[in-house]
């Protein structure tokens, strides 16, 4: 098993016409024939987009009539900033139920109007501001480089983009690889924590393994660790290691990602590991040795 | 995006919330204008930097004297020396670096009789994915502290999609307003909301906000940040930005659209990712030296942006040797290693450099290096870039 995505995915790519999406979309589709299966465009209904291996995929007026057409269950959206949280209530109101936002820069304020109709909607949103999912070969969507992943065990939730591309391929290195990577993003507020995750991660089946990316900026790790440990007095644990990025950060400064930031007391890394470290969670310190410390923890 | 304090009160003020009348002074010929207009017989004249702590700040010459960089006048006479001690001269915070910040700007102000201060302030709580007031009766402290000393006085209270007069009460309760300051509270909160929503604002923090022996509210001292992402559906608050207040290399990179910060250390980064970058800082520290920037080039970057992320980097004299260290995801390990050629040729650099790629091309990119003849220290994993940079600065 996998979480989120499998190769039964069927995807829709609003956002499909323009350089990123078009990019993206031809390497999902030579990953593992990822189930792409159309666009949309407000002008651009009717025509086709034209595939580099030859596919056509159908383009549609809205994410309601992509979804009725090709019963997709699923999306992923490469609009720009402005146009992003719209592209986002839009899939709501198609009631997809996977919508994954890459997008990076969508104003916080626009994300909060869209988490208030999130929590009365059936959809998830991973995202925004994030590298997306991927299940080794099953099924790829995002922007996340097919090649480092192998099928294997570890289940990858991550705030970051390019350290969830250091877990993964590390994981690879030793010999574990993964069941699903996923990036919840960057952004302070986003479509899915890492609660959730977990929360599928140890349920799932295959996923022997853990391994949890933070970063410096809110309570998410905490809120994470402190869940962990509720679980585990229910008897549900999994191996886990963890890496907190930020902590040589200046207060107050945001470091990049517009969550990244020490502000008002709360969110520097210390906190966090120490929470995880309560959780049983081996936090490593060096970035590099994700792979390595898993495989340390795993020999006891 | 930051903003002046007389900024931030004339954008409150559009909304119609209370501030007090006052001139923002830019030159010396400024303070006349601001005497003639403003009646007296009080007078507060404010330092305007980017930072906070300006009242119980220092400034460093001698002849702007001892006192903060926020003085009361009681005369006219006296609004023109603390204007002329006060301009041009730098001042140092809590909130600043020792360098200390020059003043370019000063405010002057109508004084008020402060019968109480308080603490409001507005954020989005990442929690719950709204926006939020919080408020305290702790007004003009470190509300840090008073979060971490007496946490049970402060109210955080989440408002969906607007201030309800139920929610209004509540932070009237929470700062103890009565009679007119509680009338005054109950049009107040509803302005802020609009405000924040209607401007994208970050962060907006009324420390303190008053109550005059009069029983009115007002808006005392204002700190607004908007968010950067929303700034292109706000040309007029794009009008407001102070480059002076900002690293001359952080614009440059923002032209660039890199992001960029300067920090202490000794050793530049250029990095694809934000949480790569910060981990890159991180373990730079873990093996005994110091970063000298955060820098990521973002996902996309081609040799041009990397070339110029690395003349920026150069830019710091501080800087002692450079880190590279990609992860190519969409970004191609061969056009990496050609803009680093590129910038290296271009900057004459003369410190030692470390380049850890991986990714897409991995090993044409490799090999571009390798052939390239310069002195590029390759490395396999973060870990042993870091180590090496590391190694190379510290026998240099």
């Amino acid at each position: 098993m996998s979480i989120l995505i499998d190769n039964n995915t069927k995807i829709i790519v609003q956002g499909l016409t323009g350089k990123t999406g078009s990019f993206h979309t031809n390497q999902a589709l030579d990953y593992y024939g990822t189930k792409m299966v159309a666009g949309t465009h407000p002008k651009k209904a009717g025509t086709n987009w034209a595939a580099d291996n030859g596919a056509e995929l159908p383009i549609y007026a809205s994410a309601g009539d992509a979804k009725e057409a090709t019963g997709a269950n699923a999306s992923v959206i490469y609009v720009p900033p402005a146009g992003a949280a719209a592209a986002i209530e839009e899939a709501i109101d198609a009631e997809i139920p996977l919508i994954i936002c890459i997008t990076e820069g969508v104003p916080v304020l626009d994300m909060v109007r869209v988490k208030a109709k999130l929590e009365k909607s059936k959809s998830r949103l991973i995202g925004p501001n994030c590298p997306g999912v991927l299940t080794p070969e099953q099924c790829k969507i995002g922007i996340m480089p097919g090649k480092i992943f192998q099928k294997g065990s570890v289940g990858v939730v991550s705030r970051s983009g390019t350290l969830t591309y250091e877990a993964v391929y590390q994981t690879s290195q030793v010999g574990l690889g993964q069941t699903t990577a996923v990036g919840i993003g960057g952004d302070p507020v986003k479509g899915t924590e890492f609660i959730d995750m977990l929360e599928m991660f140890l349920a799932d089946d295959e996923t022997e393994q853990i391994i949890m990316i933070g970063e410096i900026g809110g309570a998410a790790e905490e809120e994470a660790a402190q869940f962990l440990m509720d679980e585990a007095k229910k008897g549900r644990k999994k191996p886990m290691v963890g890496f907190i990025a930020g902590r040589t950060a200046p207060k107050g400064r945001t470091m990049g990602h517009a969550g990244a930031i020490v502000s008002g007391g709360q969110g520097d890394a210390e906190s966090k590991i120490a929470a995880m470290e309560a959780a049983g969670i081996r936090v490593s310190p060096s970035p590099a040795r994700l792979g390595t410390t898993m495989i340390e923890l795993l020999k006891g | 995006m930051n903003i002046h304090e007389y900024q931030a009160k004339a954008v409150l003020k559009s909304f119609g919330a209370p501030v007090a009348e006052g001139v923002p002074i830019l030159t010396l010929d400024d303070v006349q204008t601001a005497i003639d207009t403003l009646p007296g017989p009080l007078w507060v004249v404010k330092s305007q930097i980017h930072a906070g702590g300006r009242g119980k700040g220092k400034f460093l010459e001698a002849e702007a004297g001892e006192k903060g960089g926020v003085r009361l006048a009681f005369s006219k006479e006296e609004v023109m020396s603390h204007a002329k001690a006060m301009l041009g001269n730098t001042l140092v915070t809590a909130q600043t670096t020792d360098a200390g910040k020059q003043v370019n700007r000063l405010y002057v102000e109508d004084g008020a009789d402060i019968d109480r201060e308080l603490y409001l302030s507005m954020l989005v709580d990442r929690a719950t994915g709204q926006v939020a007031f919080v408020a305290s009766t702790e007004g003009g402290m470190d509300i840090e502290e008073v979060a971490h000393d007496t946490p049970e006085k402060i109210l955080t209270l989440p408002v969906g999609d607007g201030v309800s007069d139920a929610d209004a009460a509540k932070i009237c309760d929470a700062l103890e307003l009565t009679g007119k300051a509680r009338e005054d509270g109950m049009k107040l909160f509803p302005i802020l909301y609009k405000a924040f929503t209607e401007k994208d604002m970050a962060m907006l923090e009324i420390n303190p906000l008053i109550v005059m022996d009069s029983g009115d509210l007002r808006v005392l001292d204002a700190k607004v940040s908007f968010d950067g992402n929303a700034l292109f559906r706000h040309p007029d608050i794009m009008e407001l930005r102070d480059t002076t207040e900002e690293d001359e290399k952080e614009i440059e990179a923002s032209e660039w659209d890199l992001a960029y910060i300067a920090l202490d250390g000794t050793i530049g980064c250029m990095v694809n990712g934000a949480g790569l970058a910060m981990a890159t800082m991180d373990i730079i520290k873990l093996y005994g030296e110091e970063p000298a920037n955060f820098c990521d080039v973002g996902g996309g970057a081609n040799a041009e942006k990397v070339a110029a992320a690395f003349k920026i980097i150069m830019k710091d004299p501080a800087v002692k040797g450079i880190l590279v260290n990609i992860f190519g995801g969409i970004m191609k390990c061969d056009v990496i290693a050609e803009g680093v050629i590129q910038a290296v040729k271009e900057t004459n650099l003369a410190v030692p450099l470390v380049v850890r790629l991986e990714g897409t091309n991995v090993d044409q990119g490799k090999a571009i290096l390798a052939k390239s003849g310069m002195n590029i220290i390759p490395a396999d994993d973060l870990d042993d870039a870091a180590q090496k940079i590391v190694a190379a600065v510290k026998g240099a």
